[in-house]
């Protein structure tokens, strides 16, 4: 039924709207050969942002991911009243907009708040720091390892836990020799999806930040403040850097994707 | 004629499907299809309906040629092995459909609906959703649906396939009187020769996408074109090198003429029909006789009894 | 609590949108043990210290000196424009997206060309895109120096296009698996009843897919309103004319103005939770009809 026009609508909408935007980019980056794009990615400004993204991403991966396991088995297996709000509430970071993300995290963990004053005193300082971008990135990022995991741990059943106990193991030896074997692909999966958004991260990072070039600057930030200055060919690496990842990541998430 | 098919072949990739079959079915009669799975009779039906296109042949539908019709344009009923409820409609809304596209007039449309309800006992189910209903009471919607419009043949898909045995003998039942009330051609497909003989005026045995035989329920049992079609309609056992039926093998306690001697093995009475399994030269041959013939013989593992086909029965050279 | 849906990340197929993170069948065992208190105690500190206590730190903020003054921090001129753009410009961005997300989802489904595993992976592309990233590739295409010589740059067709880059794969991926799993003998049935393709489309097919076309509508929505990165670099930020809701409660917490920042915040968490909690009753009343 009107097979080729509906083809034609919807190759040419993501031609426009997706390919070509991203295609330019990467064109523009690598036009003058792969030089510009590694000497841009070189200079000591950039590293520092690839590193200080690195280490908030595996900070907040990994806290996620203790989470996600926990409170997937929590959801899964065990009943308690609430449940469906603790559910519920795991979603929530979902439906807020990264600004919002920021600003809830300074008006907490800020200098002069209460929490964050506290902290402050005692010399650790949250925002306009790295322990704010962690837990800005653990906010954004929070449902998606537990998310990945439940419905896989559904589909698993409890039988073969069961039948461990039978058998004389205890609970953390079922849990490392059962239950992880049981949800390895879905819980890589999740991690991916948590990696990518943690290294992505852009608006509630420009918040709590202070963008703070050398110090708090992740890569994304270094996109933003590059392009500002006028700096379009580190902008553009660095952009085009960010996008290789994202298709990584894809590609990733295609072999890792629980089938359904 | 109400159906003509000519010459239809039909493969899917490099598999046939089809092979030059021909059949006419009669205006006003009740046909199965039978067959075993795969041997094509759903593909038959679909090309039938025109919701498959024959690589060759035609399909003449009431004189008119149908072969490059749409399947709207045959009025053709047709019914689904799994209903194909519009699911998001009511009982009521999908018997209207079809006069819906048609655009009658509401009034009208409200009075065949209520007719057809009636017809197939769901009147009190009209503002119900499909998935409210049993498994009985949605073929039956689904077959108001398709008489809604009058088509000129009714077409069904296995229709007893998804449902419980008991619902399944009592929808064929009803199946049959609706054809006597209703008078539409009807062809519906099966892999069950029971339901076909029970319900069918006529039956076209098809298998491997080859017309093996088309008759009366009586002629394909009693007189099957092939070993085939023997085998398929009704119980068979090997006698002599020749296929004959159980039931019209004579058993006897001295040597007859044509006789062959045969060595009891087990005995199994079945309520009215006792069942003797024996070997004949190396060979298992088993025999149906009554019980009160039974009780004329003695039957203990290893005795000698004499078969032999009774003289009336049809018996094939085995393949 | 509506069931909040948005997608997890790249790949995935959103999870069908009436189930949220919540459990299914009780476990067997009911008695709730120390380790299941222990550990809704850890989640719950986890979960607050990370989400929940900033997020009511911000409507407490917002609303805390009374109604009055929350509706006066809203009308302000500048945050009311911006509220107001972002609302109608997602609403704008949530139709287009039900049309083309259902037009993709179908091409996706019911079509077969060379290549179409590529486009199926790409649909994925703006969640895994950091949002930057795709202001900076859309700014690039259609900024100042378009190759295809179409400057879109502080307009609001600039800003609808950025967000129309990141809700893409909303719509798309919910009505993707119901159209997978569509009964095809439904559209069969029609057809032999007479109807033609277009009709079977519009009366068997598409109300179908309605629940699917609205939670991913939903979702597509509650994206849009939320966004920043991608429309702060091609929108110019115009108070009035391009600026988003989000980039107007950056501009007040960078001037210091904490409280509006936090009406505008909490104005913007309410439209998302109704439009969440509104998708939750329609799918329930969906679901009831089966």
């Amino acid at each position: 039924m009107a097979r080729y026009p509906l083809r034609a609508v919807a190759l040419l909408y993501l031609l426009f709207l997706l390919v070509l935007p991203v295609g330019l980019i990467a064109w523009r980056t690598f036009e003058h050969g792969l030089g510009p794009f590694v000497t841009a990615l070189r200079s000591p400004s950039a590293v520092h942002a690839f590193e200080v993204t690195l280490s908030v991403a595996v900070w907040a991966v990994v806290a996620n991911t203790v989470f996600g396991v926990g409170a997937a088995i929590l959801l899964v297996r065990h009943e308690f009243p609430g449940k469906r709000i603790l559910g519920a509430l795991v979603d929530l970071p979902l439906a807020v907009s990264p600004v919002v993300v920021g600003l809830a995290l300074i008006l907490i963990y800020g200098r002069f708040a209460p929490v964050g004053g506290w902290l402050e005193r005692h010399g650790v300082q949250i925002i306009f720091s790295l322990p704010g971008m962690v837990l800005a990135t653990v906010f954004v990022s929070l449902p998606l390892v537990v998310r990945a995991v439940v419905p896989v741990l559904e589909e698993l059943g409890q039988e073969q836990e069961q039948a461990a106990h039978t058998l004389g193991a205890s609970r953390w030896q079922t849990f490392r020799r059962i239950t992880i074997p049981g949800i390895k692909s879905a819980l890589g999966y999740g991690v991916v999806l948590c990696l990518a958004r943690a290294l992505g991260e852009y608006g509630a990072l420009a918040v709590v930040s202070g963008r703070l070039v050398g110090q708090t600057q992740t890569l994304t930030l270094f996109v933003e403040e590059r392009f500002q200055n006028f700096d379009q060919p580190a902008a553009f690496a660095a952009a085009t850097a960010l996008a290789l990842i994202a298709v990584l990541t894809l590609l990733l998430t295609r072999f890792l994707r629980p089938k359904d | 004629m109400a159906i003509e098919v000519h010459g239809v072949n039909k493969s899917f990739g490099t598999t046939p499907v089809l092979r030059e079959v021909s059949v006419d079915i009669a205006s006003g009669s009740l046909t199965a299809l039978l067959g075993p799975s795969g041997g094509g009779k759903s593909t038959l039906l679909r090309v039938i309906a025109g919701l498959e296109q024959p690589d060759t042949g035609t399909v003449v539908i009431s004189g008119v040629d149908a072969t490059r019709l749409s399947p709207q344009r045959r009025n053709v009923g047709f019914v689904f092995q799994h209903y194909a409820a519009f699911k998001h409609m009511t009982v009521y809304g999908n018997v209207a459909f079809g006069l819906e596209v048609r655009k009658r007039p509401k009034a009208e449309v409200r009075k065949r609906v209520a007719e057809l309800l009636e017809l197939v006992h769901l009147e009190q189910l009209a503002d119900r959703y499909p998935a409210q209903l049993s498994g009985g009471q949605r073929q039956r919607m689904a077959l108001a649906r398709a008489l809604a419009v009058e088509p000129q043949v009714l077409l069904l898909d296995e229709p007893f396939g998804a449902l419980d045995a008991q619902v399944r003998k009592e929808l064929r039942t009803w199946l049959r009187r609706l054809h006597d009330e209703v008078h539409v051609t009807t062809v519906f497909v099966t892999h069950d020769q029971e339901e076909a003989m029970d319900v069918a005026d006529e039956i076209v045995v098809l298998a491997g996408g080859v017309v093996e035989q088309v008759g009366s329920p009586h002629e394909v049992y009693d007189n099957p074109a092939n070993p085939f079609v023997m085998s398929f309609l009704g119980p068979v056992t090997r006698l002599d090198g020749h296929l004959v039926r159980p039931h019209d093998i004579e058993v006897s306690a001295t040597e007859q003429p044509g006789s062959r001697a045969a060595t009891v093995v087990r005995v199994v009475r079945l309520g009215f029909e006792v069942r003797i399994e024996t070997r004949v030269d190396g060979e298992d041959v088993w025999a149906q006789v009554t019980r009160g013939s039974a009780e004329h013989l003695t039957l203990d593992p290893g005795d000698t009894v004499y078969l032999r086909p009774v003289s009336h029965a049809r018996t094939l050279a085995a393949a | 609590m509506a069931a909040i849906q948005a997608p997890a990340g790249p790949g995935t197929t959103v999870p069908g949108p009436a189930e949220p993170v919540s459990p299914p069948a009780p476990a067997r065992r009911s008695r709730p043990r120390l380790g299941t208190g222990l550990g809704v105690g850890l989640a719950v500190t986890y979960l607050s210290l990370s989400v929940l206590i900033p997020l009511a730190a911000v409507v407490w903020r917002g609303t805390g000196a009374g109604p009055a003054e929350f509706w006066r921090a809203v009308t302000t001129p500048d945050s009311w424009a911006a509220l107001k753009l972002t609302v109608l410009g997602s609403v704008v961005v949530a139709v287009v997206n039900v049309v083309m997300g259902t037009v993709i989802a179908w091409v996706l489904v019911r079509d077969d060309f060379p290549g179409k595993g590529i486009v199926n992976t790409l649909i994925d592309l703006p969640f895994a895109l950091p949002t930057i990233v795709a202001g900076l590739v859309l700014l690039a295409l259609y900024g100042a120096s378009s190759p295809l010589h179409l400057n879109l740059a502080y307009t609001q067709v600039g800003v609808i296009v950025a967000l129309l880059f990141v809700t893409l794969p909303f719509v798309v991926r919910t009505v993707q698996p119901v159209l997978q799993e569509l009964d095809r003998d439904m559209e069969e049935a029609a057809y032999c009843l007479g109807a033609s393709p277009w009709l079977t489309f519009r009366r068997i097919i598409l109300p179908n897919l309605l629940p699917a076309m609205l939670s991913g509508a939903g979702l597509a929505f509650t994206r849009s309103i939320a966004e920043f990165g991608s429309t702060v670099l091609i929108s110019g930020n115009i108070p009035f004319r391009t600026q988003v809701a989000a980039v107007n409660i950056v501009g007040r917490i960078e001037s210091d103005q904490m409280t509006s920042a936090a009406a505008v915040s909490t104005a913007l968490l309410v439209v998302a939770f109704v439009v969440l909690a509104a998708l939750d009753l329609v799918q329930r009343w969906g679901a009831r009809r089966g």
